[in-house]
C-alpha cells in the first residue's frame, strides 16, 4: 500500500485547534472562532489534495495508509497507531471537514451572543478530530479510540448549555446509552482479537476465510449493537430526540450529518465480516427495517421541530442501515444516501436554528407559520432540503433513496416485498412529516408569541445554508451520474455474486416511490393546510398520536425493563455488599484490632524489652535446631 | 573432678594450659562487666576480656586478628568508650534494680535456654571434631593468606565495608554537630548590653574573686563591702559543681595567727 | 586439645552478653555487651577457621571488626547525642516509641 505522510495532519490540525482554544482560555475568546474555523477548513485542503492524488492513481493503488507509532506490543499481538485513507475513508473525510467547516461557520454567527462560545468551537474542533480519528483508523482499535473520542464530544456539545439541568440530563442520557454500543465495540474487538488473532481491518479481512462463522456472526452482531449505539438504531434509539438540547449546529453537525452515520460507517467498513455472516447480516436489515419506521412514526407527531428533524435523521439511518445489511449491492447506495443526506439534513438544521434564531429560541413549530415572507433565504434553502429528503427528482434524495427501496425490492422473495413495502411506507410516511413541518413553519396564519420578531439571519448564517441546499440539490445527480460512486468504491466491496434479475423495473420503483410521497403530502396538505393549525397541541387526540408523542414508549419501555430490575438488582447488590463483605472485612478488622490490642502490651517502648524478646526468639529458634538434630 | 584432671590431661599441654587459666578469668570479666555498679569498671573488665580473646586467637594461628584485635579493640574502641564515659560523666554509677517488671526473670531463663541449648549443640556436633589447623593455610604466614583472600575472592566486600566504614564517619559527624539556634552575640552587642543594661553595676567588669589576699583562689568568692560573699565573683561552672568554698572560713578571725607559715 | 572447648567459650560469653544487653539500662555498658556478643561471634569464627584449615573464617571475622568499629562510632555519637538533649545515657529513658 502506498504510503503518506500527511494524512495525520488531517487529524492534528482540529486536535491542535482544539487544544489552543482550551488551554488558551479566556485570552483566545476574541480570536477563538476563526482559529477553530481555520482548523476544519485547513483540514478540508489537506482531505482535497489526498482526493486529488488518488484521482490520479489506478483504483488498485489508491488507498494510502501511514504508520503513526507502535501503540501495543504484547507477544505476538501488534497494534500500531495507523491510518488508511481509501476510497470510503475519503468520502467521509470531506464530508467530515466540509459540512464541518460550513457549520462551523454558520456557528459563528449563531453562537456570537454566547460568552463560551470559545468552548464550543474547541468542542467543536475536538470532535472533527475524532470523528477523522474515527474514520481514517486502519483498525478496530485505531477507530474505537475516535468513536469514544466522538462519543466524548457529543456529550460536552450536547450539555453545551449544562446550566439547565434538563439540557444536563439529556446529555448523560446520550453517554450512556451510547456506552451500552461502545461495550458492542469493546466485545467485537475482543471476540475479534480471540479468534482471530488481529484487530486491523486488514488482517482480519485477509483471514475471515479461515474463521468460523459462529466467530464472525458474534463480531457482526456486537458490531450491530455498536451501530446502533452510535446511529441511534432500534433498540438502542431513545437518546436522539434528547441529544437536541444541543445547540443546533452540533444537531446538524453531530446528530445528523456525521456521528450518527458512524454506524453505517462501521457496517460498511466491516462489509467482509458480515458477507461472510448472513445472520448478522439479516440482522442489520431487520434493525434498519424497523428503525426507518419507528424514526418516521415518532416524526409525526413531534411539534418539537428539531425533534421532529431528529426523528427524520433517525428514519434516514434506517435506511442506510438497512441498504448496508442488503451486501455488496447495498453498500454504495448506503453511503451515497448518507452523503446526500449530509447535505440536506445539515442544511435543514440549519434552516431550523436560522428560524430559532428569529424566533427567540421557540422551537415549537405550533408558535411559527407564516414564516416564508420573513426568512426568504431559509425558506427556500430548507425548502430545497425539503424536496432532496423526499426524493423529488431531480434533488439528492431522488437518487439516493430509490436506489435503495429498489435493491430492497431485488432482496428477493418475501424477505425483498417486506423490506421494499417497508421503505416505500417510510417514503410515504416521511413525506407526510416532512410537509408538516414544511406547512406548520412556514406558511399558514401567524401563531407566534408575542414578542417574537422573525427575521432573516446574518450572512454568516445563510451561506453555509445556502452551500448545503447547492449540495442537496446537486449531490444525488453528481454522484450517481455514471455509477461514479458506485465505480469509486467498486474496488473495497466484493461482487462475487452475480446481479439478481429485478423484480421491478426502475422506473416502476420510482412511480411508486413517488406516488407515496404524492400521497403523504396530500395528507398532510389537507390536514394541517386546509385546517387551523392549534397553537396548543389539542389533548383529545387518538391513542396512536399520544404513543407516538411520547416516542413509541421507547423511555417507558426502557424504563420498566431495564432502569426499574437494574435499580432492584443494584439494591439487592447493595445490601448483600453491606452483610456480606462489609461484613467480613469488619469482621477480619475486628479480629485485627482486638488481636493488636491484645499484642499492644509488648510494644512497651522500652529498647530492653524489644531486646529481651529478640533474645527469647533466638533462644526458640535454638530450640528449634535442637529439636530437629535431636 | 577427676574427669576435668584427666580432660586437662588430655589436651596438648601448652595451649591447654592457656585456655584453661584465661578461659575462666575471660568468663568472670565478663561476668563482672554484668555485675559491677560503674560503667568506668565495666569497660576496665571488657578490656580485660578483649586482651584475653586477642591470646585466644594467636594461640588459634590467627596471629593477624589477634594484632588486630589488640590495636583495634583495646586500643581504639575501648578507648572511645572512656573517652564517651568521660563525657557524660565518669563516676555516675548505675543502680541494679531492675525497673521493668519480668524482664529480668525472662532475661535469665532465656539466658539458660540459650546458652544450655547452644553448649549441647556444640557438644553434639560431630563435623569437624578434628581440627585440620592451619599450618597449610599459614604456609605462607598468616597475614599473606588473609591479604590473598581479601583482595582476590573477598574484594567486593572489603569494598563496600570501606564506603561503610566511611559513612558511618561521616554519619557520627552529623550526629555530634552541634548546630547552633541563634546568631553568638557580636562584642559591640555585649558591650550595648553591659552599658544599656538594667544598672551600671557590672559595667566595669564582674568583680574577682578571692578574699583579703589570705586566699585568692578561683572558688572562693569575694565579699562584698557588707560582708556577704558576691556570688557573681566566681565561675559559673565552679558554682553549679558545688566546688565553691566559704568565704566566711577565711576571716581574719577563724584563722589561726600563731602558725608562722601563714604570716 | 579439643577445639571445640573455643566453642564453649564463645556460646557461653554470647550468652552473658545478650543477658547483659537485655539487664543493664546504661547504654554504654549495653553497647559493651553488644561489643562482647560480637567478640564472641569472632572467636567462634577464628575457632571455624582452625578446624576447617582455610582462612575464610578469619576474614569473615576481620569484616565483623571493621562493622563493630562502624557501629561503635555511630552508637556512641548517638548516646552523645541524646545524653546532650536529656542528660541521661540511660536507655529507659528514650521510650518514645511508645507515645
Amino acid at each position: 500500500m502506498t504510503t503518506s505522510n500527511s494524512l495525520v495532519y488531517l487529524i492534528a490540525l482540529p486536535l491542535l485547534g482544539a487544544t489552543i482554544l482550551l488551554l488558551a482560555g479566556r485570552r483566545a475568546d476574541k480570536w477563538g472562532h476563526i482559529l477553530g474555523t481555520l482548523m476544519p477548513a485547513s483540514s478540508f485542503a489537506v482531505g482535497l489534495y489526498q482526493l486529488s492524488l488518488m484521482l490520479g492513481r489506478s483504483a488498485e493503488e489508491r488507498p494510502v495508509g501511514q504508520k503513526l507509532f507502535e501503540w501495543i506490543s504484547v507477544g505476538s499481538f501488534k497494534v500500531d497507531a495507523g491510518l488508511l485513507l481509501d476510497q470510503l475513508s475519503i468520502c467521509f473525510v470531506l464530508l467530515i471537514t466540509g459540512v464541518g467547516t460550513l457549520i462551523h461557520i454558520y456557528s459563528i454567527s449563531y453562537m456570537s451572543h454566547d460568552k463560551d462560545r470559545r468552548r464550543f468551537f474547541a468542542y467543536l474542533n475536538l470532535f472533527i478530530a475524532a470523528m477523522l480519528l474515527l474514520v481514517l483508523g486502519d483498525s478496530y482499535l485505531n477507530l474505537y479510540v475516535g468513536w469514544e473520542g466522538v462519543g466524548l464530544a457529543s456529550y460536552l456539545l450536547i450539555g453545551f448549555w449544562n446550566q439547565k439541568p434538563a439540557y444536563a440530563t439529556a446529555s448523560k442520557k446520550a453517554f450512556v446509552m451510547n456506552r451500552v454500543g461502545d461495550m458492542g465495540l469493546s466485545f467485537a474487538i475482543m471476540i475479534a482479537f480471540a479468534t482471530v488473532g488481529t484487530v486491523s481491518f486488514a488482517g482480519i479481512k485477509e483471514q475471515v476465510d479461515q474463521t468460523s462463522t459462529g466467530a464472525l456472526t458474534a463480531i457482526g452482531i456486537m458490531l450491530l449493537v455498536a451501530a446502533a449505539g452510535k446511529s441511534a438504531q432500534f433498540p438502542l434509539q431513545a437518546w436522539l430526540g434528547d441529544a437536541m438540547a444541543g445547540p443546533t449546529p452540533v444537531s446538524a453537525l453531530i446528530h445528523a450529518a456525521t456521528m450518527v452515520t458512524a454506524g453505517v460507517y462501521l457496517i460498511t467498513r466491516s462489509n467482509f465480516i458480515f458477507d461472510a455472516a448472513p445472520t448478522a447480516q439479516l440482522l442489520v436489515v431487520i434493525v434498519g427495517a424497523i428503525t426507518l419506521l419507528f424514526g418516521a412514526l415518532i416524526g409525526t407527531a413531534k411539534d418539537d421541530i428539531k425533534k421532529a428533524l431528529a426523528a427524520s435523521t433517525m428514519s434516514q439511518i434506517g435506511y442506510m442501515t438497512l441498504a448496508a445489511g442488503l451486501g455488496p449491492v447495498g453498500y454504495a447506495f448506503a453511503i451515497m444516501h448518507l452523503l446526500t443526506h449530509g447535505f440536506f439534513k445539515a442544511g435543514m438544521f440549519l434552516g431550523a436554528g436560522s428560524v430559532m434564531h428569529g424566533m427567540n429560541d421557540q422551537v415549537n413549530m405550533r408558535k411559527y407559520g407564516a414564516l416564508r415572507k420573513f426568512m426568504p433565504i431559509t425558506f427556500v434553502t430548507f425548502g430545497l432540503g425539503y424536496l432532496a429528503i423526499l426524493g423529488v427528482p431531480p434533488f439528492a434524495g431522488f437518487y439516493s433513496k430509490d436506489m435503495i427501496i429498489e435493491t430492497a425490492f431485488n432482496a428477493g422473495g418475501i424477505k425483498g416485498i417486506l423490506l421494499g413495502s417497508a421503505t416505500l411506507l417510510g417514503a410515504g410516511i416521511t413525506a407526510f412529516y416532512m410537509s408538516r413541518v414544511m406547512i406548520l413553519t412556514f406558511t399558514g396564519t401567524k401563531r407566534w408569541d408575542e414578542d417574537a420578531h422573525p427575521h432573516e439571519s446574518p450572512w454568516l448564517m445563510w451561506l453555509p445554508m445556502a452551500i448545503l441546499a447547492i449540495g442537496s440539490v446537486s449531490s444525488g445527480f453528481l454522484l450517481s451520474r455514471g455509477d461514479a460512486l458506485v465505480n469509486w468504491l467498486h474496488p473495497l466491496f466484493d461482487h462475487h455474486e452475480e446481479h439478481k434479475h429485478h423484480l421491478l423495473q426502475p422506473i416502476v420503483v420510482s412511480g411508486l416511490a413517488l406516488t407515496m410521497v404524492a400521497i403523504g403530502v396530500a395528507i398532510a396538505f389537507f390536514k394541517y393546510s386546509r385546517q387551523e393549525v392549534a397553537a396548543i397541541a389539542p389533548e383529545n387526540v387518538s391513542v396512536l398520536t399520544k404513543i407516538a408523542r411520547q416516542d413509541l414508549m421507547q423511555d417507558r419501555f426502557n424504563e420498566a425493563v431495564f432502569m426499574r430490575p437494574g435499580q432492584q438488582l443494584t439494591q439487592v447488590l447493595v445490601k448483600t455488599d453491606e452483610a456480606v463483605i462489609d461484613g467480613t472485612v469488619r469482621a477480619v478488622g475486628q479480629l485485627a484490632m482486638s488481636s493488636s490490642s491484645l499484642l499492644r502490651g509488648v510494644q512497651s517502648g522500652f529498647v530492653r524489652s524489644y531486646a529481651a524478646l529478640i533474645f527469647v526468639g533466638a533462644a526458640l529458634l535454638i530450640a528449634g535446631i535442637w529439636v530437629v538434630v535431636q | 573432678m577427676l574427669d576435668l584432671a584427666i580432660s586437662v590431661g588430655q589436651t596438648q599441654t601448652p595451649e591447654a594450659v592457656l585456655f584453661w587459666v584465661l578461659a575462666p578469668l575471660t568468663v568472670a570479666a565478663a561476668l563482672g562487666m554484668l555485675l559491677v555498679k560503674k560503667a568506668v569498671h565495666s569497660a576496665i573488665l571488657m578490656a580485660s576480656v578483649m586482651v584475653n580473646l586477642a591470646v585466644f586467637y594467636i594461640a588459634q594461628d590467627a596471629l593477624f586478628l589477634g594484632i588486630v584485635q589488640i590495636v583495634v579493640y583495646t586500643g581504639a574502641v575501648m578507648m572511645l568508650f572512656l573517652f564517651i564515659l568521660m563525657l557524660v560523666g565518669v563516676d555516675s554509677s548505675d543502680s541494679l534494680t531492675e525497673t521493668i517488671p519480668g524482664l529480668r526473670p525472662i532475661a535469665i531463663v532465656a539466658a539458660v535456654g540459650f546458652g544450655g541449648l547452644m553448649v549441647s549443640l556444640i557438644g553434639r556436633a560431630t563435623l569437624g571434631r578434628n581440627a585440620i589447623g592451619l599450618d597449610a593455610a599459614n604456609s605462607l604466614g598468616n597475614v599473606e593468606g588473609i591479604a590473598q583472600l581479601l583482595f582476590s575472592k573477598y574484594v567486593w566486600p572489603f569494598e563496600v565495608v570501606s564506603a561503610l566504614l566511611i559513612t558511618a564517619a561521616l554519619g557520627a559527624m552529623v550526629l555530634a554537630h552541634h548546630q547552633s539556634i541563634q546568631m553568638r552575640p557580636t562584642q559591640r552587642q555585649l558591650s550595648t548590653q553591659r552599658f544599656r543594661g538594667k544598672s551600671l553595676a557590672n559595667a566595669a567588669g564582674l568583680p574577682a574573686p578571692g578574699v583579703f589576699a589570705r586566699h585568692n583562689a578561683v572558688d572562693v568568692p569575694a565579699l562584698l563591702p557588707d560582708g556577704t560573699p558576691a556570688a557573681n565573683s566566681i565561675n559559673a561552672t565552679l558554682q553549679a559543681r558545688g566546688d565553691m568554698l566559704n568565704s566566711g572560713t577565711f576571716e581574719l578571725g577563724k584563722v589561726d595567727t600563731s602558725k608562722g607559715e601563714e604570716k | 586439645m579439643d577445639a571445640a572447648n573455643y566453642l564453649y567459650l564463645s556460646a557461653l560469653l554470647f550468652t552473658i552478653g545478650a543477658v547483659g544487653v537485655v539487664v543493664r539500662r546504661n547504654a554504654i555498658v549495653v553497647f559493651m555487651c553488644v561489643e562482647l556478643m560480637l567478640n564472641a561471634a569472632n572467636l567462634a569464627f577464628v575457632t571455624f577457621s582452625r578446624i576447617n584449615g582455610d582462612l575464610n573464617g578469619q576474614v569473615v571475622a576481620f569484616f565483623t571488626m571493621v562493622v563493630a568499629a562502624c557501629e561503635v562510632v555511630v552508637g556512641l555519637a548517638i548516646i552523645v547525642t541524646i545524653y546532650r538533649s536529656r542528660r541521661s545515657a540511660s536507655v529507659d529513658d528514650a521510650s518514645l516509641l511508645k507515645r
